[in-house]
């Protein structure tokens, strides 16, 4: 027994160390005004209550960033779900051939870096010369300033984050797809069920508990959208595409208001603490 | 008829997937200005590695590979050690708290990282630790993913394995050494993916934590070129191609592994 506290040691003192007490220093500075003068000396920085909380009602630019965080994580969210849960139904039918190699495709996205596709997307979406307006004249569609427009900037980093990430969840949708038992659909189909009722009948609510799970993960990495504004558009045009993290790392550490940004990262914390109890509680209702 | 329909449907999302990353490769092996017309170009018309040759002259791309490779392979190995050690000690041992323990570890998952990182850049400070690899390093040693990640693969090691090579005098930790580590070895190949992966595309930390050019990550050095370079199209797309390469490859490579750490991942969460 006493070597189980031998192996946990090394983990358990990092995680103690470097993840539990930044999160309660964290929870503690959001109640200070520690600045760029409390960087050198750490007891410049005074106890200043819910300030810096009040301060961000108060602050035009932290309710923008909220507001477009939700977009966000509520329109591309559910968007790369459907996406996913479309190309895992469409991949997992027995007609098709060549899977291994359709999977690989879609997958590739998920595995490249963030701030590469980033960096290649910035051009894709150039209003003269990119792919994507190229693509939309077939349509006859007119070229879309898409980083410029404060209209179009925010759909647009929506866009790519689902040809990043519906991949990965498509996977998980595989797995939960096969098992699913073929009985359930041989039984359906003797009762004259076609196969949209199908879908709808058996396919979804088999695959609840899969869902719940993709949308928990899905949301949290979504509210934590950073890397994309940072690159793509700095968080504008007009702030459009400011987002919560951009808006801590800007505060934090450009500005070094460590305490507000505290303040920030905290508020992030809540949402998605809320938003997982949220459809933790939905997906009780729906085993019920 | 529905055969043909299916395939169509299935290829048509394959080129929208692929074609951004086609683009970047052929890009980036265009001359300067031929990535910049209408209609666009998907084939060069006289291919040209002079972008790589800049980036490797001129632009000090060589270095950031370095950091990349040091930090990214340092995470790994540790991360390793330290998470399988863990994760034997929840799968293998009977201690007073363990399964709370165990349940708090998880319920932290959904903290953000990015919560923690603002005592962390100053108990770095601290240390003397920013703008070095151990800075990047530090908050990648051990990862709750990991630790559950392995647990749940060591659980269906045979309890009897571990008893008979105690009844030889194995210690613990030749124990965990000899006869676990090896048993677990395609779990171990699964989280050394991931972490690396995880390593070589991350990017807030490294930006926070690497405020020296020399020390720049791929990641943080690409979005650096962006501020200088955004209109050397075919510069940035060789720059993204050399980022992205390399998990490419290890993906290629050991993809069998990475998607079984997905479906591990998900029959739990």
């Amino acid at each position: 027994m006493r070597s189980a506290y031998l192996f946990l040691a090394p983990a358990m003192t990092a995680i103690l160390i470097f993840f539990a007490l930044p999160i309660l220093a964290a929870f503690l500075m959001s109640f200070t005004d520690f600045d760029i003068y409390s960087l050198g000396d750490w007891s410049r920085a005074r106890f200043i209550g819910l300030d810096n909380y009040w301060n961000l009602l108060k602050d035009p630019l932290f309710w923008k960033a909220l507001k477009n965080t939700f977009y966000f994580v509520l329109v591309g969210g559910p968007l790369s779900i459907t996406v996913s849960l479309g190309a895992a139904v469409l991949l997992n039918s027995k007609l098709v051939q060549f899977k291994g190699l359709f999977r690989l495709a879609f997958f590739a996205p998920v595995v490249t870096t963030l701030v590469a596709v980033a960096v290649v997307w910035r051009y894709v979406y150039h209003p003269r010369f990119g792919l994507m307006n190229y693509l939309l004249g077939f349509f006859g569609i007119n070229p879309v300033d898409w980083l410029g427009d404060p209209t179009w900037a925010m759909p647009a980093l929506i866009i790519l984050a689902v040809w990043k990430n519906f991949g990965y969840n498509m996977i998980i949708f595989i797995a939960g797809l096969q098992n699913i038992p073929e009985e359930l659909y041989e039984a359906a189909k003797m009762d004259g069920a076609g196969p949209f009722q199908q879908f709808w009948n058996i396919t979804l609510p088999m695959l609840a508990p899969t869902t719940l799970f993709v949308a928990i993960i899905t949301m949290i990495g979504y509210f934590q959208f950073f890397a994309e504004p940072y690159v793509m558009t700095q968080g504008g045009p007009l702030n459009s595409t400011l987002s919560i993290v951009l808006l801590m790392y800007q505060e934090g550490f450009r500005a070094w208001r460590m305490g507000y940004s505290a303040a920030v990262a905290f508020v992030l914390f809540f949402i998605i603490l809320i938003g997982s109890l949220i459809q933790f509680r939905l997906q009780k209702d729906v085993n019920l | 008829m529905k055969k043909t329909l299916l395939h169509i449907t299935l290829i048509l999302i394959g080129i929208l997937t692929l074609a951004p990353l086609l683009w970047m490769v052929s890009a980036s092996l265009m001359p300067a200005g031929e990535a910049n017309t209408f209609p666009p170009k998907f084939i060069p018309d006289n291919p040209t590695l002079e972008h790589y040759r800049t980036l490797f002259t001129r632009l000090n791309l060589l270095r950031y590979i370095l950091n990349s490779v040091v930090v990214s392979v340092s995470i790994t190995l540790i991360s390793l050690l330290v998470n399988s050690m863990a994760g034997f000690a929840f799968a293998k041992f009977h201690f007073p708290g363990r399964d709370t323990l165990f349940k708090t570890l998880l319920s932290a998952m959904i903290i953000p990282a990015q919560v923690t990182m603002l005592p962390l850049f100053l108990l770095l400070k601290q240390m003397g630790v920013i703008n070095t690899y151990i800075g990047v390093i530090i908050p990648g040693m051990a990862s709750i993913f990991g630790i559950f990640l392995i647990r749940q693969y060591m659980l269906s090691i045979p309890d009897s394995l571990i008893e008979a090579a105690r009844m030889d005098g194995a210690s613990d930790f030749r124990i965990y050494w000899s006869v676990i580590l090896p048993l677990a070895k395609p779990i171990l190949v699964t989280l050394a993916i991931f972490t690396f992966m995880g390593a070589w595309n991350d990017f807030l930390w490294p930006l926070i934590v690497l405020t020296r050019d020399s020390m720049y990550t791929l990641p943080v050095a690409l979005a650096n070129l962006m501020g200088e370079h955004a209109q050397d199209t075919e510069l940035m797309m060789a720059g993204s191609v050399l980022t992205i390469l390399p998990v490419l490859i290890v993906f290629l490579v050991l993809q069998k592994y990475y998607i079984r750490g997905i479906m591990i991942g998900s029959v739990k969460g």
